[in-house]
């Protein structure tokens, strides 16, 4: 029964490490990435919560919802990169413009 | 310019002790859980046997919860709208693939194609469904377009969209008929339900295969000009 925390615990390290890059990191494929690193974080965590029950078959809704879920993750990402090009061949640079630090 | 470097890392620390706050808080959330409980797998397995499909996890996505999965297709439909809209898919390059990619190719994609038909058949009883066949389809399509294949002009024009929309028109489709004949939206009759769920299956599988690789494209295709 261990294992399930275990693997929960790692997701929610890998949810908490791409937060901090997602928030330190300005380049927005970076960003792109931290965000995908987060949600992999949750599905780990969904997946491992689904694995609680008593009898040796988990529970299929979680699993349900992270199949879902890649799949949403996956074209956001996609759409995410579309707009990082965009961004790049308007302003020449893969950042958002930043506000100037007093 | 010292100031504003000692200022950045004064933040960085910040950051790391609250995230680490937040870490501690949400493992001491999922510790606090009960170590065993049924959740709800105990209503899948009491209604397996009305809902079509064998494999658990099929019968969740294409039966108990087919709402969810109806919408995820619209979400697949915006987002590739949304790349369309942002730009044309880029032009393509001359550089060759190299023999390897090329033979690479030519293998694998058939066995890919056959890869995701087993997966969406085997999809009912075992672990596989339209989604793991629609990535695998995908990926054949992202292999085709890395050897410098692209689709004809003749077929990313309307054939190409009714592809692109054939699983969430499938979807709509029986929901709507269902209504039509007095049940509730996606309350399939259980004597048709693997058939229905079959049929959704098929379409929803072509139509995320078709996106992934038109995602990865990167724009709308070219199309031939209208004379």
């Amino acid at each position: 029964m261990s294992h399930v925390f275990l693997y929960a615990l790692v997701g929610v390290g890998l949810f908490t490490l791409g937060l901090y890059t997602l928030i330190v990191c300005a380049h927005l494929l970076r960003k792109i990435l931290a965000i995908n690193v987060m949600g992999s974080g949750v599905f780990l965590l969904l997946v491992a919560l689904g694995g609680r029950t008593p009898g040796a078959i988990p529970d299929p809704v979680p699993h349900a919802m992270v199949i879902t879920g890649i799949v949403v993750a996956v074209s956001a990402t996609a759409l995410a990169l579309a707009l990082m090009l965009r961004v790049r061949a308007e302003t020449g640079r893969p950042r958002l413009p930043e506000e100037r630090l007093k | 310019m010292t100031r504003v470097v000692e200022k950045q890392t004064l933040f960085r620390w910040l950051l790391v002790a609250l995230l680490s706050l937040l870490a501690v808080g949400l493992g001491y959330a999922v510790l606090s859980l009960p170590t065993q409980t049924p959740g709800l797998s105990d209503f899948v397995t009491e209604n397996i046997e009305t809902s079509g499909a064998r494999n658990p996890v099929t019968a969740v996505l294409l039966n108990f919860r087919g709402y969810d999965t109806l919408l995820e297709m619209g979400v697949l439909l915006l987002a590739l709208l949304g790349v369309w809209s942002l730009s044309s898919a880029p032009e393509q390059s001359e550089a060759s693939p190299g023999p390897v990619l090329d033979m690479l190719s030519r293998l694998l994609v058939p066995l890919l194609i056959l890869v995701a038909g087993y997966l969406l058949w085997v999809g009912a009883r075992a672990p596989g469904g339209a989604f793991q066949a629609g990535a695998v389809l995908g990926a054949a399509g992202v292999l085709l377009l890395l050897v410098g294949w692209r689709p004809g002009a003749r077929f990313s024009g309307l054939p190409l969209r009714i592809t692109l929309v054939m699983g969430l028109g499938a979807f709509v489709a029986v929901g709507l008929v269902l209504i039509l004949v007095g049940r509730r939206l996606l309350e399939y009759p259980p004597p048709f339900a693997a058939a229905l769920i079959l049929l959704i299956e098929a379409a929803a599988t072509l139509s995320i295969g078709i996106t992934l690789a038109a995602l990865f494209l990167g724009g709308r295709p070219e199309e031939r000009p209208q004379r």
